[in-house]
């Protein structure tokens, strides 16, 4: 076959040799050399002799070089194998290129795509192959053209179906998220496998079906499920990728299973490039005739030599067989040659290469609220004056389509709430909003209220999602890829959104020290406009918002705050309870104003119908915040059996000096209190049967207070002294602190039991506190000694 | 593109429109049998009417705004040249076009400054050089879906105007607008294949 391609090549040659020879020998008679020469070109004359002789060495050389005994069928086959463009190879170097998106869409599309072909092709001539050159008739090719559109097309479709069961079956799975991953993973691999049976083209059906369920899948499925999704995907990818180049690594070694052969290892290299050229020119000038704007050289440059083999090719060709095709070992000599060479020359080279041809870059800016807008409303000025022109063209057709998924196929696969709430801009205006409010966090930034409050700047972002971290990189401009397979996502809304929650309520539960802000600290950042305008833009967004939502709409929205801040631990359920507590009563306290803060973000988003009620009722403790004094004390609430304590009391101590050393405990002077001392007084309404009950549980010495007291919230008790120092009843908050307390406060109760010794019911706490390290009460000694903490932290 | 009208010659003016808007010849032949076919009446202009007619106009939001705009000053009739005029406004840019261009002559209608102009035309309703914070939120109105509720809409239209706007007065002038766009890239946004 080489032969009679070196062959072909050359007989042009020759015969232009032959028709120019009687021309020239007329055309140079007339011509005498000037003076005597040394040298002359005589290349008129041995023309004919030269040709005849290159032929014929050429031809000898070709045939010494290849051993190679295969007939057209066979390099057929081996040429379909060898000339498809490996997905794999060509998304792992274009993703460190970061070429412009319009070539990689091309490359990176061809190269799926091409599977279809491949694998379509490859069948056809192994078919063919088997059946022998003798018998395939004309009725074989026509019917092999006409398998490719059936697989190809067939494929796709069996995909498509499959994409939307998936989406359908995503959209009611809320309840069940935990199967989701599953869904979607059995669902792909079924497309796969249900393509196999009909000998359809499997990649492109799962290509499809990834395709056309994304959008709605996305919608549907929870957020943690879509990690899961991407990140085991992203595993098993890697894993067999790896798999693979690693037996291609060990065939290349193992030389029993490959012949070398110079000729047809030389000849693929060079041809494979020299016409995957040929034909990127070919077609993109076919192309051209049909585009807005043209692929231009460099394009085109970038297209051909982007064009890796890689692991499809070396599967296929390990596939074939032996007998039917007795130059298998040397295909598959070549194959892993031109595997090597593709990935390693070309995969190395093609960075350099882009950076030398000045290729467009990809860019990746920050969405502005403006270029969104816009883009959409040109989007239909065109739609608009395509219409008017009556040419039907791409922002028709396009317009056609979304008119189409808005009004029938996202209502059928996206969840109800989702579709509610997708739209771009919206998003983008989020997404900006979380932006900003994480970065004045971060700084330190004063929160505009009244109040003035200040919430302490946050450490770090460690707790942000890792999809922040390599817009992070990027921004800072350093071209390196954490992860070669990371791709963006496009909802990073969701773990912004938690990490602001993470951080605002870290900050809203502890009181907050007055920071003074450092010149240069290590996460402050000097202002320039930019910023200033940023935190202008968010100062003056947070007043509106503040004055939105100080309705009571938004107060159903709180609870399914509960669930996410769960997660992150009591501290927040108390810190989420004080501000149900406290909105209730609408009072300026800069606490309300920060927690007003937080659930803007979250309410705006959240689903209003179905998990409120159930997640309510989980949480939903009775919470104390309350303070009582003497006076409500003794109101008729203590029974008898109190004797023991006369006066249960609330009184705050003196903050002890292991109390001082928790970090919202200090530098309290400054602060400015704004629980008013009348509000904490009095035991509100509603937990004065909580209240009841937990005095008459006392009465009973069978089962320890906690079980049946309702959950208290113990907070720091406040600094401000307010009541005259009596016995605080330690309750020491012990049974509490298993669900109440943070550690440390129990550490703060137990202590405070200590200091409060020297008081004089002395002899009372001494069984106190011989217990202070228990951390449940014996029975006996729990209705003796109580003290309700009954703290509202003032500043949060 | 009709069977009423194959010879360029038949236009009226067409030397002059020609060079107003630059346009091939084929594309010419094609907008004239496009305004024929519009103008149903024969009359030898478009009027409101005529234009409301197009089927998908009339669910496209800006549907309405676009129609307004080929009526310049109120008018309520618009002839082929000012079809085509504001038609020209959506050719393709061409590379060489723009280098070899005599810079005395006045911009062609396609450049970027003024397919900007003509955007903004479609915001700035009042027509007075600028683009209020009303007139923001009506666009926003259009454009966003219809499950944001007022305050949002109020909230994204006051951040929009914010990022635009550098002077402070609230309203986003031409050239805060150009500014805010000047990352995208207009001359292929704003382009139509089909009229090069």
């Amino acid at each position: 076959m080489l032969r009679t391609t070196l062959l072909l090549l050359c007989l042009p040659l020759a015969g232009a040799g032959a028709t120019e020879e009687p021309t020239q020998e007329s055309g140079s008679l007339g011509e005498p050399p000037p003076g005597l020469a040394l040298f002359r070109w005589q290349w008129h004359e041995v023309e004919a002799p030269y040709l005849v002789a290159l032929w014929i060495l050429v031809a000898s050389l070709a045939k010494i070089a290849s051993r190679v005994q295969a007939g057209l069928l066979d390099f057929l086959l081996f040429g379909s194998l060898i000339s498809a463009v490996d997905p794999v190879a060509v998304l792992a170097v274009f993703e460190e290129v970061h070429v412009n998106e319009t070539l990689f869409i091309i490359v990176f599309g061809e190269s799926l795509l091409n599977d279809a072909v491949t694998v379509v092709l490859y069948k056809v001539c192994n078919s063919f192959v088997e059946m022998g050159s003798a018998n395939v008739q004309a009725t074989d090719y026509m019917k092999g053209v006409a398998s490719l559109f059936v697989v190809s097309l067939g494929g796709a479709a069996v995909g498509l179906v499959f994409a939307f069961l998936l989406a359908l079956t995503t959209r009611f799975t809320k309840r069940v998220r935990i199967i989701e991953p599953l869904l979607v993973f059995l669902l792909a691999y079924a497309a796969y496998l249900t393509a196999e049976m009909a000998s359809l083209s499997a990649i492109l059906a799962v290509t499809m079906c990834g395709l056309g369920c994304k959008k709605y899948v996305e919608a549907n499925i929870s957020h943690k499920s879509r990690t899961a999704v991407k990140y085991t995907m992203k595993t098993l990818a890697s894993c067999a990728e790896t798999v693979i180049f690693m037996l291609l690594g060990i065939s290349a070694v193992d030389s029993s299973k490959w012949a070398w052969d110079s000729g047809l290892v030389l000849g693929t290299l060079f041809f494979i490039l020299f016409f995957r050229a040929l034909g990127v020119v070919l077609q993109t000038w076919v192309l051209n005739q049909f585009r807005l704007v043209p692929l231009d050289k460099i394009d085109q440059v970038v297209m051909s030599y982007g064009g890796l083999r890689g692991a499809v090719a070396f599967a296929l060709v390990i596939l074939l067989d032996r007998t039917k095709v007795p130059a298998k070992d040397y295909f598959v000599a070549t194959t892993i040659v031109v595997v090597f060479f593709t990935v390693i020359v070309q995969g190395l080279t093609i960075k350099p290469l882009v950076k030398w041809l000045k290729v467009k870059r990809s860019e990746h800016h920050k969405p502005t609220l403006n270029q969104e807008l816009h883009e959409h409303t040109f989007d239909h000025i065109l739609a608009a004056v395509e219409d008017v022109v009556g040419h039907h063209g791409y922002h028709y057709w396009r317009d056609r389509w979304e008119q189409f998924d808005k009004k029938y196929l996202s209502q059928l696969l996206m969840r109800r709430s989702a579709y509610r709430i997708r739209d771009q801009i919206w998003d983008v205006y989020y997404r900006l909003n979380i932006r900003d409010a994480i970065s004045f966090v971060d700084q330190g930034g004063h929160v505009l209220s009244s109040t003035g409050l200040t919430l302490p700047s946050m450490p770090s972002r460690n707790s942000m999602a890792e999809t922040s971290v390599t817009n992070l990189l990027r921004e800072s401009g350093s071209g390196a890829c954490l992860d070669l397979q990371v791709i963006d996502t496009v909802r990073s809304g969701r773990d912004r959104e938690d990490a602001v929650m993470h951080h605002l309520l870290c900050g809203g539960l502890y009181k907050p020290r007055r920071r003074y802000k450092a010149s240069c600290g290590r996460h402050f950042i000097s202002e320039d406009a930019q910023e200033r305008q940023d935190k202008e833009v968010f100062q003056q967004n947070m007043k509106r918002r503040l004055e939105s939502f100080k309705s009571t709409k938004h107060n159903i929205c709180f609870t399914k705050n509960k669930p996410r801040t769960r997660k992150a631990g009591h501290k927040k359920k108390d810190g989420m309870a004080n501000a149900e507590a406290t909105l209730e009563k609408p009072r300026d306290l800069g606490f309300q104003d920060t927690a007003a803060v937080i659930l803007t973000v979250e309410s705006e988003e959240e689903e209003e119908s179905d998990s409120s009620e159930t997640e309510k009722e989980d949480d939903e403790g009775i919470i104390f915040v309350a303070r009582a004094t003497s006076e409500v004390l003794q109101e008729g609430k203590i029974s008898g059996s109190f004797e023991v304590c006369p006066s249960p009391r609330i009184i705050p101590p003196s903050p002890t000096c292991a109390e001082k050393e928790l970090p919202w405990k200090s530098g309290q002077g400054d602060l400015a209190v704004y629980v008013s001392s009348e509000t904490t007084k009095i035991v509100p309404v509603d937990m004065q049967t909580g209240w009841n009950q937990s005095i008459s549980s006392l009465e009973s010495l069978a089962s320890p207070p906690c079980t049946q007291a309702p959950t208290l919230t113990c907070l720091p008790p406040h600094p401000l002294g307010i009541e005259e120092p009596q016995v605080p009843l330690d309750l020491s908050a012990d049974p509490r602190s298993s669900f109440a307390f943070p550690p440390s406060l129990a550490k703060a109760g137990r202590s405070r039991s200590e200091s409060s010794a020297d008081l004089p019911q002395q002899q009372e706490l001494q069984p106190l506190m011989g217990h202070k390290d228990h951390t449940h009460l014996s029975p006996g000694t729990a209705n003796s000694h109580w003290c309700i903490q009954f703290n509202r932290g003032g500043r949060l | 593109m009709g069977p009423r009208s194959s010879h360029i010659a038949l236009i009226p003016d067409v030397d002059q429109i020609r060079n107003e808007t630059g346009f091939s010849e084929a594309s010419l032949l094609r907008l004239y049998g496009r305004f024929q076919t519009l103008d149903r009446n024969k009359k030898g202009f478009l009027s409101r009417t005529d234009l409301q007619q197009i089927g998908a106009l009339a669910v496209n939001p800006l549907g309405d705004r676009i129609i307004d705009s080929f009526f310049l000053d109120g008018s309520q009739q618009v002839d082929f040249a000012g079809f085509a005029r504001v038609l020209a406004h959506f050719r393709p840019v061409d590379e060489e076009e723009a280098a070899t261009r005599d810079p005395k002559d006045p911009e062609p209608l396609n450049s970027r400054m003024n397919k900007l102009r003509f955007a903004f035309q479609l915001y700035d309703l009042d027509r007075d050089g600028k683009i209020s914070r009303n007139e923001m939120l009506q666009v926003l109105r259009l454009m966003v879906g219809v499950q944001v509720t007022d305050e949002q809409l109020e909230s994204i239209t006051d951040r929009t105007v914010q990022e635009a706007d550098e002077d402070g007065d609230g309203a986003v002038s031409f050239l805060e607008f150009t500014k805010s766009l000047e990352k995208m890239n207009i001359e292929q946004k704003m382009s139509i294949r089909i009229l090069k």
